[in-house]
């Protein structure tokens, strides 16, 4: 089931090499001759990739700590070899699935997606991973099942900021059956092409691009099918500041900021802020997942 | 007296110092945004620095009557200097945020009305200007006991700038609350000598 989505633009689809400096014009003259639609020109010019470091050093894993540093500082410590997911629930084949067995099996591609922190912030981020519908459809999902449960591995000896009950431990997070299955979301496993680094949920993590980075659980070690909503970290801390569903919507703003805009990360101390989409911008793709759903009071 | 070991030097050190070393922080943090060494993402960092800065300033002027009290230590001279900077950060960690952060008069505005967190560390920038007006020989002169009165403000100020920061915070973290506990213990030693005494 991979390839089933492909990014509408890549930056070296659009981008030749030679031409770097004239991406804009490109995209204008795309745009004038009718090849992408009104939004399409807006989401090309921003769809450039954040680099490197600030993707590796600026991360929400409290695990390490709450400081936006302190996962590039401690997750060195983290073991991620041998790594096993627990695949449960309702299931056909339940059981540890070695990460090396599971990568044997899926198909590894590049996703340039938008990454939208629930802080306001957002960057975007050329994961390179597999559908999740892959891994689901490994272990056999029964009729029965409706939700995904996630769990981030809990290590009190490796994650220094787990002494702390800044969360309830271990991190969890849940996703709808049909959410898990939609082609955009994705286990990702490397960024840039190479292995994903510590800090940003190695070795693998899930990825659902138009929902706030929140729900995009690191590191998991159990993934289960059930049939009822699971509770959801976030949820459980602040229910009235964070859904079980977290899509990206710039109409229904956090209790304590505004959703409205976002500040994409890289642009120094005299960056602008840009509007935020509906779904970060994956409404084409994802909408219809939610047709007669009030958003503001499932949000 | 160990205590004399502290007054003897500190009578030497000149208020201006403070104005000197004062701003320093400031520059500091406001380079590194500049260049980088705030991270990628300076705007909060550098909000947040500020912010801290003038917590901390404000916490280090509710030590001076408990210093000289308990512990015979003698900084009085310097309270008014600490004062107008803590005032002079807190300007400037809402200017950040109103000129860096925010951006938007409309949702400047909308957030001060509409989210407590912000609200309330408004409030405290709000209750300090009267303060800092009032920061001076002249004001202390014409306001006599009302200006001992007036500057007990302070300690809504600080009170409300700590739950300002535990507001804010995500999750539930220490940092916030230990500043929160702080504050609460250098205003209860106040309490207890109040008993006493009529003075604060």
């Amino acid at each position: 089931m991979a390839y089933r989505w492909k990014n509408d633009l890549r930056e070296r689809d659009v981008t030749p090499e030679p031409v770097w400096l004239d991406r804009r014009a490109v995209i204008a003259g795309a745009a004038g001759l009718g090849l992408l639609g009104a939004g399409g020109a807006a989401r090309a010019e921003t769809l450039e990739p954040n680099d490197w470091e600030d993707i590796t050093s600026y991360n929400n894993y409290y695990e390490f700590g709450t400081d936006k540093g302190d996962p590039a500082r401690h997750a060195h410590r983290l073991t991620i070899e041998p790594w096993n997911v627990r695949i449960d629930g309702l299931v056909d084949r339940p059981g540890d699935y070695a990460f090396e067995d599971i990568m044997a099996k899926m198909t590894v591609e590049e996703r340039l997606y938008r990454f939208r922190c629930v802080e306001a912030w957002s960057m975007v981020v050329p994961w390179n991973g597999f559908e999740l519908a892959d891994l689901l459809a490994m272990a056999g999902v029964q009729s029965g099942a409706k939700y995904v449960a996630f769990e981030t591995v809990l290590r009190e000896d490796e994650m220094p900021g787990v002494a702390y009950p800044v969360l309830d431990w271990p991190y969890v997070e849940g996703l709808r059956l049909d959410e898990a299955m939609h082609p955009l979301t994705i286990m990702a496993t490397g960024i840039y092409g190479r292995d994903i680094p510590k800090q940003n949920g190695a070795p693998l993590r899930l990825v659902v691009p138009w929902k706030y980075g929140f729900k995009s659980i690191k590191s998991v070690v159990r993934i289960t099918l059930i049939d009822s909503e699971p509770p959801t970290s976030w949820n459980k801390a602040n229910p009235r500041e964070y859904g079980f569903y977290s899509n990206v919507n710039p109409e229904v703003d956090h209790p304590r900021w505004s959703q409205a805009t976002e500040r994409r990360i890289g642009g120094g101390l005299f960056s602008s802020r840009i509007p935020t989409p509906m779904f970060n911008g994956y409404g084409d793709e994802v909408a219809s997942l939610y047709k007669g759903m009030d958003l503001k009071k499932q949000f | 007296m160990w205590a004399d070991r502290i007054n003897g030097p500190a009578r030497r050190v000149p208020i201006w110092a403070l104005w000197v070393i004062g701003p320093a922080p400031a520059i500091w943090f406001f380079y590194l945004g500049l260049t980088g060494g705030l991270g990628a993402e300076p705007i909060k960092a550098l909000e947040r620095e500020l912010g801290l800065v003038a917590l901390q300033l404000l916490v280090a002027t509710l030590t001076i009557t408990p210093l000289r009290r308990h512990l015979g230590i003698n900084l009085m001279r310097f309270r008014r200097a600490l004062g107008l900077l803590a005032f002079a950060y807190v300007s400037l960690h809402l200017a950040v945020w109103l000129l860096l952060d925010i951006q938007d008069a409309a949702r400047i505005w909308a957030d001060i009305v509409k989210r407590p967190f912000v609200t309330v560390g408004f409030t405290a920038f709000l209750l300090m200007i009267p303060l800092a007006l009032t920061s001076n020989d002249l004001s202390l002169r014409r306001l006599g006991p009302r200006w001992r009165r007036l500057h007990r403000l302070t300690y809504a100020v600080v009170i409300l700038g700590a739950v300002h920061f535990i507001w804010l915070s995500k999750g539930f973290q220490f940092e916030p609350l230990i500043y929160l506990g702080a504050i609460l213990g250098l205003l209860a030693l106040r309490l207890r000598r109040s008993r006493g005494s009529q003075r604060v």
